[in-house]
């Protein structure tokens, strides 16, 4: 069991780090920080924060709460501003990034605008850039046969359960085929079922896709089975206390949530997590 | 502007007089927009769609200007200082003031009334939901009837008690239809609120063998307070409407209703004599919902969780 | 912040949720009662009325029996449709141009603070006062033969409403919604279209329905406070003090049937739009 806990330590397999030029990390984040001014005086939310994501990586993002992790997600989609660090995305700076739709992202609320049916909610961010009408009803059969939604197209959102409404947000987020994915905890409002068939979802898209992605989790178990790298965050200040390989390979399948290595690769992340090794049951 | 160390309350109290210094510089500016009109607009008004040579066709968009049509706002204020109809006659600000009061109390009686049928019917109709059924579609479509019918039959009907034995003076009239436009209001606010609990609190309530009392007085009528406050306001505003238009339709004296029409109709003499119980109207209802609204300050324990 | 009291009130249309309302354990009721209770409830009332007048014969003068009103009102249809088409023609200029100026100072409201705060005490003041008692005023100041005083009270009436309304509309979007667009880089004007307007709609065809009713009752008691002899209103007083009392009723009938089509008209806008709201 390799477990990597070095700071120092970027990238992943060999040939990924191999091809980390800066140009190609879809997100650089140096000395990141962000502060809040409220009524009752400044929030740190974020604190010196160091991170690199390669093209095609999967990275989760993983603490309890108030550790800053959906607050540096939000940086990243520049949805606020940091207050200070650099912050590059595919090379770029965060605002023109989102200018130029060089990311997708995922809530945990779906967010989907109820007056408008399944197939106009996936095609917005292509009706916001003037996509043209042919392309973009394409684009929504190709979306939706990737999510498994290709009956429901012309369905409302009101008719969908919670399940399929989060799959409807991810194929709104991949629309534009961005070659980053930013998830801020979207299944954390399903049922366990329903999360564990989504992830197995999620992992082929990101496969098949070849995008990075930058997940937002507070399931130990759903961080090891998705990604490439868990990093953990602590709070007060929120910063990064650990990185972990997960190294489980390309391909996750169902069979993977049983394996020793699974289990092996869970506890590493509990540890860093509590700060401490962890005692098995049986062990003594 | 980062107000750091004051207390919540202190701020609350700052934006609360910002708020009225708004108001205060509106107001300012309806006063000067009207001035600037009577400066700039033409003396007979602004008509469109006018006929050639047929006098008084056409739609008239803006007013005329001459100070008979439009006085001057310091026209206006001076008048009400001055003798209410000549020689010994107190000023008119004395007689406003006076008939504004009687209105007021008429109007307050009518609120009551109001309220307790409203609070009456919203409870009836919470408890039993066929009688919700029934009656709200009714309760609706009352306040779409207009109510000047039944001013001359709720006298008729007051005459006939007073003639028969009883007392019916004629302010009761106008109470009652006053507080045909106060009870609707309170009657949806009540029905409202005392449904608004969620169920968990309603499970909570069953799961300690609470009965219909014992839960409206304990979770329903708390819960119905951020429902009720805002009705029993409207429900002030709607008493006093009603009470000056029922002197109006009963030929009430002594109240508001009455000195508008009759300084009205001597307004080409006096144009700026019906502004005096203009403003008196204007001040009646915001001191109608004023004082209610101070009902709601003693309520702020249960007011907690209304949205703004 | 302006005052809610308008809009707080007749909200939605009066359908209480009852999910939580009920007692729990309360047996359900039969749907088809939703329409029979108040077809009952009315039918007893105008029994009880008819009784009272015909029967019993102690009701005034000034309350005829509920048929004799009906067959008068069917008799005089001619001249009853003349004055209800000024009053309803009054009642829909001011509902139409009450409503436009109030999407539009909301509109500016919602954009400017400055704006915002010199309206909200202003719009709040206009709610409670009786605005009918400047119909005298706008009499002298457009002339005694002019509809406008009835148009602008009516108006006025109607633009409380429905400026309170739409601009706490034009504040409801949701922040997740709000974080998507601009995810997707939505230009600002690009946000108003498809998320604020759309979100806004809902909380206007609600103002609407509540100022429909207000804007006629509005056109119909100006009529009292003077300016041309012709009008629901007018009639209704004049028959009135005249002894004529079936006459008058029948006026009262035409009124109501003219705040009944507008109170339904309107309502039906408001089912069909909130269809799909975000709340």
């Amino acid at each position: 069991m390799t477990q990597d806990r070095s700071l120092s330590e970027r990238g992943t397999s060999p040939a990924k780090r191999a091809a980390a030029t800066p140009s190609a990390l879809a997100v650089r984040a140096a000395g990141v920080s962000k502060v809040f001014a409220t009524k009752t005086g400044d929030v740190p939310a974020l604190s010196e924060v160091d991170l690199e994501v390669a093209a095609g990586e999967f990275v989760a993002l993983i603490g309890p709460s108030g550790c800053g992790k959906s607050t540096l997600l939000r940086l990243i989609a520049d949805l606020d501003q940091a207050t200070t660090g650099t912050l590059e995305i595919f090379g770029k700076p965060a605002k023109r990034a989102r200018a130029d739709q060089d990311y997708g992202i995922a809530f945990q609320q779906a967010g989907l605008l109820p007056w408008r049916t399944v197939g106009a909610n996936m095609s917005l961010p292509l009706e916001l850039h003037g996509t043209g009408k042919a392309e973009r009803v394409a684009r929504v059969a190709e979306l939706a046969e990737l999510v498994g939604l290709t009956d429901f197209i012309d369905r409302y959102p009101d008719q969908l359960s919670g399940g399929m409404q989060q799959r409807v947000a991810i194929a709104r987020a991949l629309a534009a085929r961005p070659k980053l994915l930013l998830m801020d905890e979207p299944f954390g409002a399903l049922d366990e079922m329903t999360r564990e068939r989504l992830q197995t979802e999620l992992t082929r898209i990101a496969a098949e896709t070849a995008a990075a992605v930058v997940f937002v989790t507070h399931s130990i178990p759903e961080a090891v089975f998705l990604s490439d790298r868990v990093v953990v965050m602590s709070p007060r200040p929120g910063r990064i206390t650990d990185v972990i390989d997960i190294g489980l390979g390309e391909h996750r399948d169902e069979a993977l949530r049983e394996s020793p290595e699974f289990f092996d690769r869970v506890t590493a992340v509990r540890e860093a997590l509590h700060g401490s090794p962890v005692t098995r049951a049986g062990e003594s | 502007m980062r107000a750091v160390g004051w207390s919540a309350r202190r701020q609350g109290e700052v934006r609360g007089w910002i708020a009225a210094g708004w108001g205060a510089l509106g107001v300012l500016a309806v006063l000067v927009l009207w001035e600037l009109y009577k400066f700039i607009g033409p003396a007979e008004g602004v008509v469109v769609f006018a006929v050639q040579g047929q006098a008084g066709s056409g739609v008239m968009i803006l007013p005329r200007t001459h100070d008979r049509a439009m006085p001057h706002v310091w026209d206006m204020v001076a008048r009400l200082f001055a003798p209410t109809s000549g020689g010994d006659t107190p000023p008119l600000w004395v007689s406003v003031a006076g008939a504004a009061l009687v209105t007021l109390g008429i109007a307050a009686i009518g609120w009551l009334i109001g309220v307790m049928v409203g609070a009456a019917l919203g409870l009836v109709m919470q408890r039993w939901q066929l009688l919700e059924w029934g009656l709200l579609p009714w309760i609706v479509v009352s306040q779409i009837v207009p109510l000047i019918a039944f001013a001359p039959v709720v006298n008729a009907i007051g005459n006939q008690i007073d003639r028969g034995g009883g007392t019916w003076p004629q302010w009761l009239s106008v109470a009652v239809i006053a507080s045909y436009l106060a009870f609707f209001p309170v009657a949806i606010g009540m029905l409202r609120g005392l449904a608004s609990p969620d169920r968990i609190h309603l499970d909570l309530m069953r799961s300690y063998a609470a009965g219909y009392w014992p839960t409206l007085l304990r979770l329903r009528l708390p819960a119905a307070v951020p429902h009720l406050l805002p009705a029993l306001r409207l429900a002030a505003a709607n008493a006093v409407l009603g009470a000056v238009v029922a002197e109006v339709s009963i030929g009430m004296r002594g109240g508001i209703g009455r000195m508008l029409i009759q300084l009205a109709g001597q307004a080409s003499s006096d144009p700026a004599a019906p502004w005096g119980p203009t403003f008196g109207s204007i001040a009646l209802g915001l001191i109608a919902a004023g004082s209610v609204a101070l009902i709601g300050l003693g309520l702020a324990n249960y007011r907690r969780g209304e949205a703004a | 912040m302006t005052d809610a009291a308008t809009a707080a009130l007749p909200g939605p249309s009066p359908t209480i949720v009852r999910g939580s309302g009920s007692a729990p354990g309360q047996r359900r009721l039969p749907g088809w009662l939703r329409w029979v209770a108040p077809l009952v409830v009315g039918a007893l009332i105008v029994l009880a009325w008819w009784f009272w007048v015909d029967v019993l014969g102690t009701a005034p003068r000034m309350l005829p029996s509920p048929f004799a009103i009906l067959e008068e009102f069917v008799r005089r249809w001619p001249i009853i449709a003349q004055d209800m088409a000024i009053t309803a023609t009054n009642a829909l200029i001011g509902l139409v141009i009450g409503s436009l100026l109030a999407m539009l100072f909301a509109g500016l409201a919602a954009a400017a603070r400055p704006l915002d705060g010199m309206l909200a005490p202003l719009v709040s003041a206009l709610a409670v006062i009786p605005i009918v008692a400047i119909t005298p005023i706008l009499n002298t100041m457009f002339g005694a033969s002019s509809q406008f005083g009835r148009q602008a009270v009516a108006t006025i009436a109607a633009f409380i409403p429905v400026f309170v309304n739409v601009l706490r509309g034009l504040r409801q979007t949701r922040p997740v919604h709000r974080d998507v667009l601009r995810a997707s880089a939505a230009s600002g004007w690009q946000t108003f279209r498809m998320l604020t307007l759309p979100t806004a709609l809902p909380y206007l065809m609600t103002g609407l329905r509540i100022a429909s009713s207000l804007a006629v009752i509005a056109a119909l008691v100006a009529e009292y406070f003077g300016g041309p002899a012709d009008g629901i209103g007018t009639a209704i007083a004049t028959y009135a003090k005249s002894g004529r009392a079936t006459l008058a009723w029948a006026y009262v009938l035409g009124g109501i049937l003219i705040g009944l089509v507008f109170y339904l008209v309107t309502s039906l806008l408001e089912r069909l739009a909130t269809r799909r709201s975000p709340v």
